[in-house]
């Protein structure tokens, strides 16, 4: 199991790749409605966190994803089962 | 909210390509000509953006197949196969592919997106595990999610991730299945299907491949990737379509395992659409025959294809992958891979435009099929387009 706060950190980390800094990011921040991420942006995300955390994240979640708190919320149960 | 307001996005991709008065994707041909030559715009213009790999559809075998089946089978079966609409075409055809396959039975779908939705959507549903290539066609992806399992990606042409993933699944991997491309549209680059196929016999799982892109090109007798690089006894699902190489419209799945005819009656996809006419049918039978005995037909393709790769190549153009039918260059920038189309229109010559966010890494491409009824003097044609647009880059 990984803790909330270093999924968090993770997260930031990679979506700094996406803002490169210009742009705040907390946990309400929405992936597409504040930070326009298409879906292939959002995917490539994916992968970075994957890997960092050896697990794989199902396509299916990302339905239920629209900010960064939701998806730190999503890869945590994910740790927790594996 | 309204229901509208999520088109927003769109609504101002459409205005700005308004403004710049290009329209890649509402292209009218006028008349077709050939195989490879349309009127656009009332310009003769050279095709090379319609995947007719094997330039059939103005076959005249074919053409005259379809001609006797509309004449004497009407113009629609009016029903699907389940209720209505299965007539003795469509099961021979199902046991011509089989036959050609070497598989135990095969069905067909009305189209190749319903193939991988009917498919994947009846094969795979909640509990169940798809490992799928990161740059599989929507199709899969759709059909994963009608069926309701669980998805997981990995990383493009890369079997140790694969690996990965299907470890980290435990006692799970050996049910699941994993889905590639024999060729993949955006960059015509070839799955490593042998490093795949042993991924999943380490793991005793299941593996479709879709070789839509390359039925008709690829193997010793056109088969496919399963086919050229010999592992056909480890697909066991193959998928394909009519709509490339066999010049027609539809879709199918080949398999040895017999629980393939119980996909038929639990296939959503399969069961609630119209059944391809019997022109469609006919003109596929006619074209499959054509694509089992045509080696000169995709040896003329391959020599094509070459031959716009190393025109392109040397007039130092970025191309997504090695020589394939479909020759995908590399143009930096939205604004300009638009306009690089346009122009390209403008020269006489059709390509396909591919922009982000459907293309992998985020390029933007002018994507073009070749076909094995393109000359070699439209081959050069469409290399000069390209070399008079390379000034303006």
């Amino acid at each position: 199991m990984v803790e909330y706060q270093r999924i968090l950190s993770n997260l930031y980390d990679g979506l700094a790749l996406f803002t490169k800094g210009r742009i705040d990011v907390d946990e309400n921040t929405e992936l597409v409605g504040d930070l326009n991420l298409d879906s292939l942006q959002i995917m490539e995300l994916l992968l970075t966190i994957e890997d960092r955390f050896d697990i794989s994240i199902p396509v299916s979640i990302l339905p239920d994803v629209k900010t960064v708190r939701d998806l730190a919320m999503q890869i945590e149960k994910i740790t927790q089962s594996e | 909210m309204g229901i509208f307001d999520k088109f927003q996005a769109l609504a101002a991709n459409r205005r700005e390509l308004e403004t710049l008065g290009i329209d890649p994707f509402g292209v009218q041909i006028e008349r077709i000509i050939s195989p490879t030559e349309g009127l656009i715009n009332g310009r003769h213009t050279i095709l090379a953006g319609t995947n007719n790999y094997l330039g059939l559809t103005f076959d005249p075998e074919c053409i005259a197949a379809a001609r006797t089946a509309l004449e004497f089978e009407g113009t629609g079966t009016t029903g699907s196969r389940m209720a209505n609409g299965s007539y003795s075409g469509h099961r021979k055809l199902e046991q011509e592919l089989a036959a050609f396959y070497e598989k135990r039975d095969a069905i067909v779908f009305s189209t190749g997106y319903q193939a991988n939705l009917g498919l994947l959507a009846a094969l795979v549903g909640p509990g169940d595990v798809v490992l799928l290539d990161a740059d599989c066609h929507a199709s899969i992806y759709d059909g994963c999610r009608l069926g309701g399992a669980e998805t997981i990606r990995f990383r493009h042409n890369n079997a140790q991730d694969l690996a990965k993933r299907l470890r980290r699944l435990g006692a799970r991997a050996a049910d699941a299945l994993i889905v590639v491309e024999g060729i993949y549209s955006m960059l015509g680059d070839h799955a490593p299907l042998q490093e795949i196929a042993a991924v999943k016999c380490e793991f005793g799982c299941y593996l479709m491949v879709d070789e839509a892109h390359s039925l008709g090109v690829l193997g010793e007798r056109g088969r496919g990737l399963v086919e050229e690089l010999d592992v056909m006894a480890d697909a066991d699902f193959i998928m394909g379509t009519f709509s490339k190489s066999l010049g027609s419209a539809g879709g199918f799945c080949v398999s040895n395992l017999v629980e393939l005819d119980l996909i038929r009656y639990s296939s959503r996809p399969y069961i609630f659409t119209a059944s391809p006419s019997p022109a469609t049918i006919a003109s596929t039978r006619s074209a499959l025959r054509k694509l089992a005995s045509g080696s000169q037909l995709r040896q003329r393709l391959h020599d094509n294809a070459k031959h716009l790769h190393a025109g392109l190549t040397a007039l130092g153009y970025t191309l997504g992958a090695p020589p394939s039918p479909v020759v995908a260059v590399v143009i930096e920038g939205r604004i300009e891979a638009l306009k690089f189309w346009k122009d390209l229109l403008h020269h006489g010559v059709y390509s396909n435009l591919m922009l982000p966010p459907v293309t992998p890494n985020g390029v933007s491409l002018i994507r073009c099929s070749v076909s094995a009824a393109h000359t070699t003097a439209q081959i050069d044609a469409v290399c000069a387009a390209f070399a008079d647009l390379r000034l303006t880059v």
